[in-house]
């Protein structure tokens, strides 16, 4: 459905941020793409969205394609119409709108299926409660539910998510969660960026892991999962005793260089 | 008694033509961080089409005052397309000036087009009044007032109901995410170009009819608008209303009760009186009525 492949972004002319990653979304499935800070991944999400122009950033090789046809270079609206959301990281609901408008907003386009928005009242209750209010006044969890059913509203094939359980509280996200696998299990596939590759790993079926700009794992999720690596850096679960090696401390200094 | 209401409903009918105009520079400025000086020209342009359909061909006013708006609309839309599209993404500073080279051009070309007469705009006016409890209103306030009116209820229906409406709101508020959500941003730019050169060119018109006129020295007009918007908050329609109707009051006041009371300020005072209303209000409130302290913008 969606390949990528030797994309290379530059932001300002000068700062190469994606240093040729490859990675691939099959129909119908829900992909993660995990890394630490800075590694790339919202800029992925961009490049597939049309959207690096905001940013001074510009595709300066590789190619995108969304079932067979370059989307590459098309324009942002050009990509929603064809059937790719973004739920931005960050929330981004129009906090001045009420939580209608906003939905009205996602359905812009006019792609979105006549139940779009019985399907988006399905997933969310809450918001069909709150219809009326002020998207700024929801409390966070309600604004990345208003955020997702927004994208939703254009019923897209494939949805990008970035980062949606930032800043929400456990259970919050295990909510999440579960209303991605429905969403997923509706049809739609998606491509999840986390941090938490925990949560991440625990409903996709595959992941890919980025680091500085370079696709450095590309795995089943049950593989990685499993992976050593993964393990220590990512998922939280220390090799207990043996100490460190000096590649790992590398590893470890460049992490925090990427922090900061 | 009878002196005050006159000022206040004459001040009201100015302030809504006042607000008109404001509403122009506020909705670029809302849908694009540009404060646009290109205003003036629009409408003094936009005046001189309802001027040309209904002295030169002849037309019906009103049929010239429609095809006036849809010619500024027009010429903003090129305007915007032509001139600022290509410098989304520059420094805001690269369009303001450009707006400022755009306005010097086009009034050179409106003011050739005009020669260096006083026309009248063949509206059914003149100094006709209508008398109401006791209060002299000349009929060409009335008919701007209603007409402005009229006007502005339709822009707010616009924005409020109408998917396009809401797609300009939503993009106001952050471009980056109306983006993301399909919406063309860029024709969303050409849209509050239109509707401002719209505006515009009937405030032009409305200012010039009645016992007024349409000349040279017509643009200035315009930048009275500057202090109504700063006024209100340069990113509020409400505050463009509100900010209009008060700077008008105050305008009419003044000329009513100045000559009488402080001779010594001299004539034409209530000219300064814009600037004045604008100053004291910044000092209490430095973001206007109703502006936004901080503007959010990506
Ligand atoms: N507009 C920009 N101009 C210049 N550099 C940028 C711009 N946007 C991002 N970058 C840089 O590109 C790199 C990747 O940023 P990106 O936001 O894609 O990372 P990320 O993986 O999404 O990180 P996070 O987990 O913090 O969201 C970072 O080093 C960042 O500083
Ligand atoms: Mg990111």
């Amino acid at each position: 459905m969606l390949d990528v492949r030797n994309l290379e972004v530059v932001y300002e002319d000068v700062i190469l941020v994606l240093k040729g990653m490859s990675m691939h979304v099959p129909d119908g499935e829900i992909v993660a793409l995990l890394g630490p800070n800075g590694a790339g991944k919202t800029t992925v999400l961009r490049a597939l969205t049309g959207l690096l122009d905001v940013h001074r950033g510009e595709i300066t090789r590789g190619e995108i394609s969304f079932d067979g046809e370059v989307i590459s270079g098309r324009q942002a609206h050009e990509i929603v119409a064809g059937g790719i959301s973004q739920v931005m990281e960050g929330r981004r609901v129009f906090a001045e709108l009420t939580v209608e408008e906003n939905l009205r907003a996602g359905a812009y386009t006019g792609g979105g299926r006549a139940d779009a928005s019985d399907r988006v009242f399905d997933l969310f209750p809450v918001l069909a409660e709150r219809r009326r209010a002020t998207a700024g006044y929801l409390s966070g969890g309600e604004q990345q539910m208003l955020a997702i059913g927004r994208a939703l509203m254009a019923s897209p094939r494939l949805l990008l998510l970035d980062e949606p359980s930032l800043g929400l509280a456990p259970q919050l996200v295990e909510q999440i969660r579960e209303l991605i696998v429905e969403i997923n299990e509706q049809g739609t596939a998606v491509l999840l960026v986390e941090q938490n590759a925990t949560m991440a790993l625990s409903i996709a079926s595959h992941g890919y892991v980025l680091e500085t700009g370079k696709v450095v794992l590309d795995k089943s999720a049950e593989e990685l999962l499993a992976d050593q690596d993964m393990q220590e850096f990512y998922l939280g679960v220390h090799a207990g005793g043996a100490g460190h090696s000096f590649r790992d401390v590398k590893h470890y200094r460049r992490r925090k260089r990427w922090l900061s | 008694m009878t002196t005050f209401l006159q000022a206040v409903v004459s001040g009201l009918a100015l302030g809504t033509i006042y607000a008109l105009l404001a509403l122009g520079f506020v909705i670029i400025y809302r849908a694009t961080d540009v404060v646009s000086f290109a205003q003036p020209a629009l409408m003094v342009f936009g005046a001189y089409w309802a001027m040309y359909f209904a002295t030169v061909i002849g037309w019906n006013f009103w049929v010239a005052v429609v095809i006036a708006a849809v010619l500024g609309a027009v010429m903003g839309a090129v305007i915007e397309r032509l001139f600022l599209r290509p410098l989304v993404g520059r420094p805001v500073f690269s369009a303001v000036m450009v707006t400022i080279g755009l306005d010097i051009v086009l009034r050179v070309i409106v003011d050739d087009l005009l020669g260096i007469n006083q026309r009248t705009m063949g509206d059914p006016f003149g100094l006709q009044t209508v008398n109401i409890g006791g209060i002299t209103i000349p009929q060409s306030d009335l008919a701007a007032m209603l007409g402005a009116i009229l006007v502005i209820s339709a822009l707010l229906v616009f924005y409020r109901t109408t998917k396009y409406g809401l797609a300009m709101r939503a993009a106001a508020f952050d471009q980056e995410a109306a983006m993301a959500q399909g919406i063309p941003v860029g024709r969303m730019f050409g849209l509050a170009w239109a509707l401002a050169g719209s505006m515009a060119a009937i405030a032009g018109t409305f200012i010039s009819m009645g016992n007024s006129s349409l000349s040279r020295s017509t643009w200035v007009f315009a930048l009275r608008a500057l202090p109504v918007i700063v006024l209100g908050g340069l990113d509020s329609i409400r505050g463009a209303i509100v900010g209009g109707l008060i700077i008008g009051v105050a305008e009419r006041l003044v000329a009513a009760y100045q000559p009488g009371a402080a001779p010594w300020l001299g004539a034409g005072f209530e000219l300064v009186v814009p600037y004045i209303v604008m100053l004291v209000v910044l000092l209490v409130k430095p973001y206007g009525l109703y502006g936004t302290a901080e503007v959010q913008r990506v």
